[in-house]
């Protein structure tokens, strides 16, 4: 009897097929891929002309938006699409379907998380193209090591936290408003949309708790003028790689792989189900 | 060995035992028909032997292996449709054909699926523009893709046309006769009746007779009478006035009245001499063969509480 396919070439097959899906689906590449950019050229527009001062020094307000807006994509890409298709898939069933095939489920789960990086990727090129191009973002080659290291630790722990929430929540419809009820008012204490270092301590201290900020800053901080090379910065990474390891506690051990509701329930009497055959 | 092995099956869902000592096997080759009511336990105990759910007691042993708890090859030699569940609708029919079949060993070829499901003229349509038959047929479709040992087919042709339904019973049939092993769920007692080679009446949870379709037929009271209620006897006297005469139970839907009698010709003769001293015709007077149905209804009536008083017309 012949063999299984390859894991590589079952992986590549599944990646290639979350992707395919992803481009087919219009509003998916509108919000993760077109509104940040969107936003990149609203916010160039509108502030575009100023500096922000960090204790650090002095930064144009095009290269905050820039590097602060391709982390942000990469989160959308990897944890706000996770959250949003994952829980879409169960509900259809197609999860289950899955499961039921000799397909190794980790498998499923690596094809979605490794196109959702890829996206990430995609994203954030793309949003750095535009940086340079028309936002006079300087890119210096000794710090690219780390802007590829903190993207990597980001978008690997933020796919690990749209899975656990993909795991918390029941339904599609409550995982899409969840997942943007927790990433948007995060992005406003995060560093994404406006500098935080002179706003009131409590908003500090909320975007220092949860893993977008310190994301956000470490990866800005690679297209920082003023941040020395090689511009790793350990904590922060350690910090948010401690999230992702919490999430992904949390995906492993509370994910399900059919829609709420489809095992019968211990409320279900028998005598409503003999009722309705007698009907 | 049976291909299906299944010894006193308990699952039970809070205070409900949704199944509840359920024994019975397949043998390598046969087409086997579980038939129920909806809540009977149908789906509950297939997907046990799929593997979806854990049992809470009793023995399950499928193609030799027990199904919690098995993996990549037991999945490989087994076909499963269920009775819900999506197909990527961003997709074309040839390609989630593809995509699913590229996980299995040894995959039938992408033309033979579709011809066998008849999908020919929607291979290159999206799944999402496909109609609820045609999806079922889909469902079909990646259930037999990796060319499995043993197919489960929950409720398959619920909510086909009939023409589709016979062509998807063409399918099975040739399925059954290539040597697959099939677990058909249905509450269509035709189905079961034209494709299985024995059937076993689930009743909740646990079985309540089995056999061939033959078998269970000739079991049951073999002949069943019927007429349409005379005008003159009212709907709550029919019981009385019919039951003596045939001298066996009868069940009454809207009109029609029905009887399951093992010495029809002398209780069609009673019958007939009762309509023609009242001067009633009886409307639709019929003396047949018992179906399946009439099997299933003489079971499940003996085991089920007195259903509510039905109101006839």
């Amino acid at each position: 009897m012949s063999d299984f396919p390859s894991t590589t070439r079952l992986l590549v097959s599944q990646t290639r097929y979350q992707l395919v899906t992803f481009w087919r689906i219009p509003v998916a590449v509108f919000f993760t891929l077109g509104l940040p950019l969107l936003m990149l050229v609203l916010f160039n527009a509108l502030f575009g002309d100023g500096t922000f001062s960090t204790p650090q020094g002095e930064i144009s307000a095009q290269q905050f938006y820039t590097g602060g807006l391709a982390a942000f994509t990469a989160v959308s890409a990897t944890f706000t699409n996770l959250a949003n298709m994952v829980p879409i898939r169960r509900d259809e069933g197609v999860l289950k379907r899955w499961r039921g095939t000799p397909l190794p489920t980790w498998i499923y789960i690596a094809g979605f998380i490794l196109s959702a990086v890829i996206i990430a990727f995609i994203g954030v090129v793309l949003m750095l193209t535009l940086g340079v191009t028309v936002y006079d973002l300087s890119i210096d080659p000794e710090k690219m090591p780390a802007a590829f290291m903190t993207f990597a630790v980001g978008v690997g722990s933020f796919a690990a936290l749209g899975m656990a929430l993909a795991a918390l929540v029941k339904t599609a419809s409550s995982a899409s408003a969840a997942a943007n009820a927790i990433i948007l008012p995060l992005a406003f204490v995060s560093n994404v949309f406006i500098q935080v270092d002179d706003a009131p301590q409590w908003i500090q201290t909320l975007g220092n708790i949860f893993p977008l900020k310190p994301f956000v800053e470490a990866f800005q901080d690679t297209f920082t003028p003023f941040v020395e090379p090689p511009a790793f910065d350990w904590a922060a990474m350690a910090f948010v790689a401690a999230w992702g390891l919490l999430g992904l506690v949390v995906a492993l051990t509370r994910f399900s792989w059919e829609p709420s509701g489809s095992a019968p329930r211990g409320r279900r009497s028998r005598r409503s189900a003999a009722s309705a055959t007698t009907d | 060995m049976p291909v299906v092995d299944v010894s006193d099956l308990h699952k039970r869902y809070g205070d409900v035992e949704a199944v509840d000592g359920l024994s019975f096997h397949i043998d390598a080759g046969e087409v086997y028909a579980l038939l129920g009511e909806n809540g009977a336990g149908k789906s509950t105990a297939v997907e046990i032997l799929e593997g979806y759910r854990t049992p809470t007691s009793g023995a399950v042993e499928v193609l030799g292996v027990d199904p919690a708890s098995a993996g990549r090859d037991f999945r490989d030699r087994i076909g499963v449709v269920l009775q819900s569940s999506g197909v990527e609708t961003e997709f074309t029919v040839r390609e989630v054909i593809e995509l699913y079949g590229g996980c299995y060993r040894n995959p039938r070829p992408l033309d033979e699926v579709i011809s066998l499901v008849g999908l020919d003229e929607k291979v290159d349509a999206r799944v999402g523009s496909l109609s609820g038959g045609q999806r079922r047929r889909i469902d079909l479709a990646l259930g037999i893709v990796g060319r499995p040992e043993l197919l489960f087919l929950d409720e398959p042709t619920t909510g086909f046309d009939p023409s589709a339904r016979r062509r998807s019973w063409d399918l099975i049939e040739a399925l059954g006769a290539d040597g697959t092993t099939v677990l058909l769920t249905t509450h269509y007692l035709d189905e079961a009746e034209h494709l299985a080679d024995r059937v076993g009446v689930l009743s909740k949870g646990r079985l309540i007779a089995e056999g061939s379709p033959e078998e269970l037929i000739n079991q049951a009271s073999g002949t069943v009478v019927s007429f349409m209620l005379p005008d003159t006897v009212p709907a709550d006297e029919a019981a009385a006035t019919f039951g003596e005469l045939l001298g066996v139970g009868i069940r009454q839907s809207g009109r029609l009245v029905e009887a399951s009698i093992d010495t029809p010709t002398a209780a069609v003769h009673r019958i007939t001499g009762w309509a023609v001293a009242n001067g009633v015709e009886l409307e639709s007077l019929s003396v047949s063969r018992a179906s399946l149905e009439d099997v299933y209804l003489a079971l499940t009536e003996v085991h089920d509480d007195p259903p509510a008083v039905e109101s006839a017309s």
